[in-house]
């Protein structure tokens, strides 16, 4: 007989009843509890939101109630512009739902090629290189630029997808205090003078809405030799002449070696990017592993990209809006005595500090309760340990719009407790 | 071997305003399980080290050193690789 054979027979068809009390998944057991105790204080799970409907913009149904989306990062509402929706469609009419394939190799279509044309447009670049997000374009570009031997020295508020393109890379990685100049100088001025460096750097940090100081980084930077990639995802269409991105608004464009961006932002679909001036950029395409091992975007998404970076070129009006509607928000909630993350509006985020958990979770489930979305931000993603609601605007924003934002912010953080 | 615990002496110093519970200090103290710092102390400490002794601790070397005693013997090599 065999071992077999002595199993009572139900055992391999039913699912085990309870979770082993120690394998591979235990290790989760601290976050799976820590959520448990969030829900059990009676919030809705933040980070479970569902949208039912979108109807524009600015305004979606969660449960069955309208609420203006302020926690998005639709910075230049292009999502429902109708050249952009015509774009796609034509698109997935002719091209079909997806390429099924690398960029390498059978994944590269029409509209890929115009895009890529649309962003050296756009960026008044020789080079431009597209990703299937803009999480794999920064792991994609650090882990390749910089190998063995060499120098990744990073700011150390940097977004998660630096972090892990250090990772991915064989690259020695070095990290400064956030937005110093002086910790960056001190710290590459103690490596080796020979070996090459990469300083990674962001215009807009996005947890706080800060904006760095580009000037004097680079010039640090090219002081000891190093190349500068400086990832703009929350800065491009509205800062700069061409809204290029803070980079442009500083004056770097001759030092700013590559630019990383994405189109999940500003651009109103999803997809990264990297753009470089540098003749041998193209080499890029031959060895970096996310741009290879992945299927490329769908023809529809590029399309929409491709007519909405072409629409952004000239979209003076809504940059205006935008900083109209920044400037609204973060003077509103400032007057009312929240705390912010900036002392004036320098980005289109505003991000209002809490003082824990609880005291973030009350406000954002009192402003969701009374119509409005925004983001909770919690360790560690976010600076210094601190718990953050942040609202990132939208030119589409009206005016009244944020009035009544504004009026919601100062009901919440009286009820809570938050302003006097 | 006094250069080491000089090494140690120092390291200790920078440890303090860091040292929330009083834990008393050893070459087998870790940073994590000992001292219960998160990864955002972990940072500002090593910072402190790094001006210190005018070297750098990269992310890699930093993965690697758990204990008091790894961070010396990693202090000394760096500052010796400079001199």
């Amino acid at each position: 007989m065999t071992e077999t054979g002595l199993q009572p027979e139900s055992l391999a068809f039913d699912p085990a009843p309870v979770a082993p009390e120690r394998d591979l998944m235990s290790k989760f057991d601290p976050l799976i509890a820590e959520r448990q105790r969030l829900l059990d204080s009676g919030v809705t799970d933040p980070f479970a939101i569902v949208m039912d409907e979108v109807r524009s913009p600015t305004e979606a149904v969660i449960k069955g109630r309208e609420t203006i989306l302020l926690g998005t990062y639709n910075y230049m509402g292009m999502t429902f512009d109708p050249d952009v929706i015509a774009a796609g469609k034509a698109a997935l009419d002719e091209f079909g739902s997806g390429t099924n394939g690398s960029r390498m190799l059978n994944g590269t279509f029409r509209d890929h090629m115009e895009v890529e044309q649309a962003l050296r447009d756009f960026y008044g670049v020789s080079g431009a290189i597209v990703f299937s997000t803009g999480y794999m374009a920064n792991l994609g570009m650090i882990s390749t630029l910089a190998g063995k031997g060499e120098y990744v020295i990073l700011d150390a508020d940097s977004h998660a997808s630096i972090y892990d393109g250090c990772k991915q890379g064989n690259a020695d990685i070095v990290r400064f205090r956030h937005n110093s100049v002086e910790d960056l100088d001190r710290r590459l001025g103690r490596l080796p003078k020979e070996a090459g460096k990469l300083v990674v750097l962001e215009g807009v940090y996005s947890m706080l809405g800060d904006v760095a100081p580009l000037k004097e980084m680079v010039a640090v930077a090219k002081k000891h030799a190093a190349m500068v990639l400086s990832d703009e995802a929350h800065s491009m269409g509205f800062y700069g002449p061409n809204g290029r991105g803070v980079y442009e608004d500083q004056g770097l464009e001759n030092d700013v070696d590559f630019v990383v961006g994405t189109f999940s932002k500003s651009v109103g679909t999803v997809g990264g990017f990297c753009i470089s001036n540098h003749p041998k950029f193209e080499a890029i395409r031959l060895a970096c592993r996310p741009y290879i091992f992945t299927a490329s975007l769908p023809p529809s998404v590029v399309a929409t990209a491709a007519a909405s970076i072409r629409k952004l070129m000239t979209a003076d009006q809504k940059r205006a809006q935008l900083w109209a509607n920044a400037r609204q928000l973060h003077g509103g909630l400032k007057e009312l005595g929240f705390r912010l993350g900036t002392e004036s509006p320098d980005s289109a985020i505003v991000a209002v500090i809490l003082e824990d958990q609880e005291q973030a979770a009350a406000m954002w489930q009192a402003l969701l309760d009374g119509g409005l979305y925004v983001n909770m931000a919690r360790p560690p993603a976010t600076p210094a340990g601190t718990f953050l609601l942040r609202c990132s605007l939208c030119a589409e924003h009206s005016p009244e719009q944020l009035t009544r934002v504004t009026a919601m912010f100062e009901a919440a953080g009286r009820a809570v407790g938050v302003i006097g | 071997m006094t250069d080491r615990s000089q090494i140690f002496d120092t390291v200790a110093a920078q440890i303090k305003p860091f040292n929330k519970k009083g834990v008393q200090l050893s070459d087998a103290t870790t940073f994590q399980g000992d001292l219960e710092w998160d990864s955002l102390t972990v940072m500002d400490f090593v910072a402190a080290i790094e001006d210190e002794f005018d070297i750098v601790i990269t992310m890699n070397m930093q993965a690697e050193i758990e204990t008091v005693g790894q961070l010396i013997d990693a202090v000394a090599k760096l500052r010796d690789g400079a001199a």
